[in-house]
């Protein structure tokens, strides 16, 4: 149905709402488990609408072949696949130029976040394997797969925080579907940032687009990506939750350091600072 | 590398295997319990997750409309894939088909296809012309060891749910739009053993293959017969054969019950 405008196509300026009943600015739900795969150095699975995908992280590891090897930084490779029953019409099993082309740009997306020049020599290898999909798969590989490295406990300066931001029956909107995806006027923008420095890491277009919507699209872009980055920290603390015993250790600690009348503001602080730590 | 596998470990095996011990604990004719999770994947005619111990599988479904082989113009056809993902362990690699997992692929194939338990005229749409064929691809996300049986239950688990499309009128499939259910008359599940220490071990964990000095694997149906046998590495006399056989019937029959309860609920 590319390009043609049919009859009965909805208009979003006029519904208010859009074919899945969701606000303009709006994600589909979006769930993350991390440490599914024991195997793994780090590994995460996520369900986001009716994407499903296991991301694992092995390394750092000795990159080979030798000349492959960086004496400066690691090296982040990312290997991109979708299961043959993840799409409508069967996918042939091996890859293809877009399962490349994917790999290749969030391997990129991913080299900014983490601390690279502290593993020379190595390669850290990202393996994310879509098995359901529904628009949007790459963002949300990208979402898994910076939990996973967090999750194997490789430095970083941040997470990477992903969403498909664009624009589908005459208005500007979050987190496409295949429908809005499919739709005559449809531009998918594949979009992920670090949060805390707010430096786009991942950034595709296809579809025709003004100058004035891209600023608005990059805006909601944002907001969005604000949104998963706080459902990454969650899934990552409901691994590393402190224990009672350790809670309370780091607490006796500081009100021995500090005094006693600053405990309460410290135990405080503490609280929202026991994340990476292991159980 | 915490997946790193150690000499020490590997002796220790052995050891514990002649001692009649295993590591997990486990009897040595005592498969590990499962679960099975179904239909999650939505793009597939069906799919299904299966946890057994740390071995994790997904298994899917996908149908498609294809001219019949010459030979058999009245007939559909069914294909079996397996992947070994570099996602289930650090000595996988991405990258053209193994030889591991060709070899799964097929044993786990011939399980179902020999048993005869499908029909493949009832897969042909018009003769001579076009015809169903069930693609059954499964996915190994953490390798623990017997990938050939948790490929079989989730594979047969896959088959038993798996929901035929609408075609509209030029043999087109109507996107999830179905006519009916593929139907199947046995339910083949392969049991997997391997031989350490001189003993028989049902169900081995991944380093229980490390340290095995042969591998068997026998497909049994629910009506008594086998459909598939593939003997692997090492070798084994006639009586362990047959002892496997035997045992195999009584592991594949729990099993059995076990899916079939899920697959109802």
């Amino acid at each position: 149905m590319s390009g043609r405008v049919r009859e009965n196509m909805p208009d979003y300026k006029k519904d208010k709402k859009r074919v899945d009943g969701r606000k303009m600015d709006e994600l589909r739900p979006l769930s993350i488990k991390v440490g599914v795969i024991p195997n793994a150095d780090g590994s995460a699975y996520l369900e986001w609408g009716q994407n499903k995908v296991y991301a694992a992280v092995y390394g750092p590891r000795e990159a080979l072949p030798k000349h492959t090897q960086n004496p400066l930084k690691a090296n982040i490779k990312v290997t991109y696949r979708m299961a043959t029953f993840s799409v409508p019409e069967r996918k042939q099993p091996r890859p293809n130029r877009r399962d490349m082309e994917i790999s290749k740009v969030l391997g990129e997306a991913l080299d900014k976040a983490v601390f690279t020049e502290q593993f020379p020599n190595t390669e850290i290898a990202v393996f994310v394997e879509v098995i359901d999909s529904n628009a949007g798969s790459r963002v949300a590989c990208l979402t898994a797969a910076s939990c996973a490295m967090a999750d194997a406990g490789i430095p970083m300066k941040d997470m990477v925080a992903a969403t498909g931001v664009g624009k589908a029956f005459g208005e500007l909107i979050v987190d496409l579907n295949k429908d809005e995806e499919d739709a005559f006027d449809a531009v998918d923008i594949p979009f992920a940032i670090l949060p805390n420095t707010k430096e786009i890491v991942l950034l595709q277009m296809d579809g025709l687009l003004k100058k004035s919507e891209w600023s608005e699209i990059a805006k909601l872009g944002y907001v969005a990506c604000e949104k998963i980055y706080e459902i990454q920290k969650k899934a990552l603390s409901e691994k590393y939750q402190l224990s009672e015993v350790s809670q309370k250790l780091i607490e006796d600690k500081s009100v021995s350091k500090s005094g006693e009348k600053d405990s309460a503001k410290i135990k405080k602080e503490s609280k929202g600072k026991a994340k990476k730590v292991r159980k | 590398m915490r997946t790193t596998v150690l000499e020490y470990d590997l002796s220790k095996i052995v050891e514990l295997a002649r001692q009649g011990k295993r590591v997990d604990g486990r009897a040595f004719e005592e498969a590990r319990d499962f679960t099975l999770e179904l239909g999650m994947c939505k793009n597939a005619e069906s799919s299904a997750r299966i946890i057994m111990g740390e071995t994790q599988v997904i298994a899917g479904i996908k149908m498609g409309v294809d001219k019949p082989y010459p030979d058999n113009p009245d007939e559909g056809a069914i294909s079996c894939g397996a992947e070994l993902l570099a996602l289930a362990h650090s000595e996988y690699e991405a990258g053209p088909p193994s030889l591991d997992e060709i070899e799964i692929a097929r044993v786990v194939d011939r399980g179902i296809r020999e048993s005869k338990a499908i029909d493949f005229t009832k897969l042909c749409i018009k003769e001579g012309e076009s015809c169903w064929i069930a693609f059954m691809d499964f996915y190994a996300i953490n390798s623990g060891g017997n990938l050939f049986d948790a490929g079989s239950i989730a594979g047969l688990a896959a088959f038993l749910t798996a929901k035929i499309p609408k075609l509209d009128e030029n043999n087109k499939i109507i996107k999830h739009e179905y006519q009916g259910k593929l139907e199947l008359k046995r339910l083949p599940l392969l049991t997997t053993f391997v031989k350490i220490g001189g003993q028989i071990l049902v169900d081995p964990t991944y380093l229980e293959e490390k340290a095995s000095e042969a591998r068997f694997s026998v497909a049994t149906t629910d009506d008594g017969l086998m459909s598939a046998m593939q003997k692997g590495p090492g070798s084994f006399t006639l009586e362990e054969i047959n002892k496997m056989i035997d045992l195999g019937f009584k592991v594949a029959d729990e099993r059995r019950k076990k899916l079939l309860k899920e697959v109802k609920e």
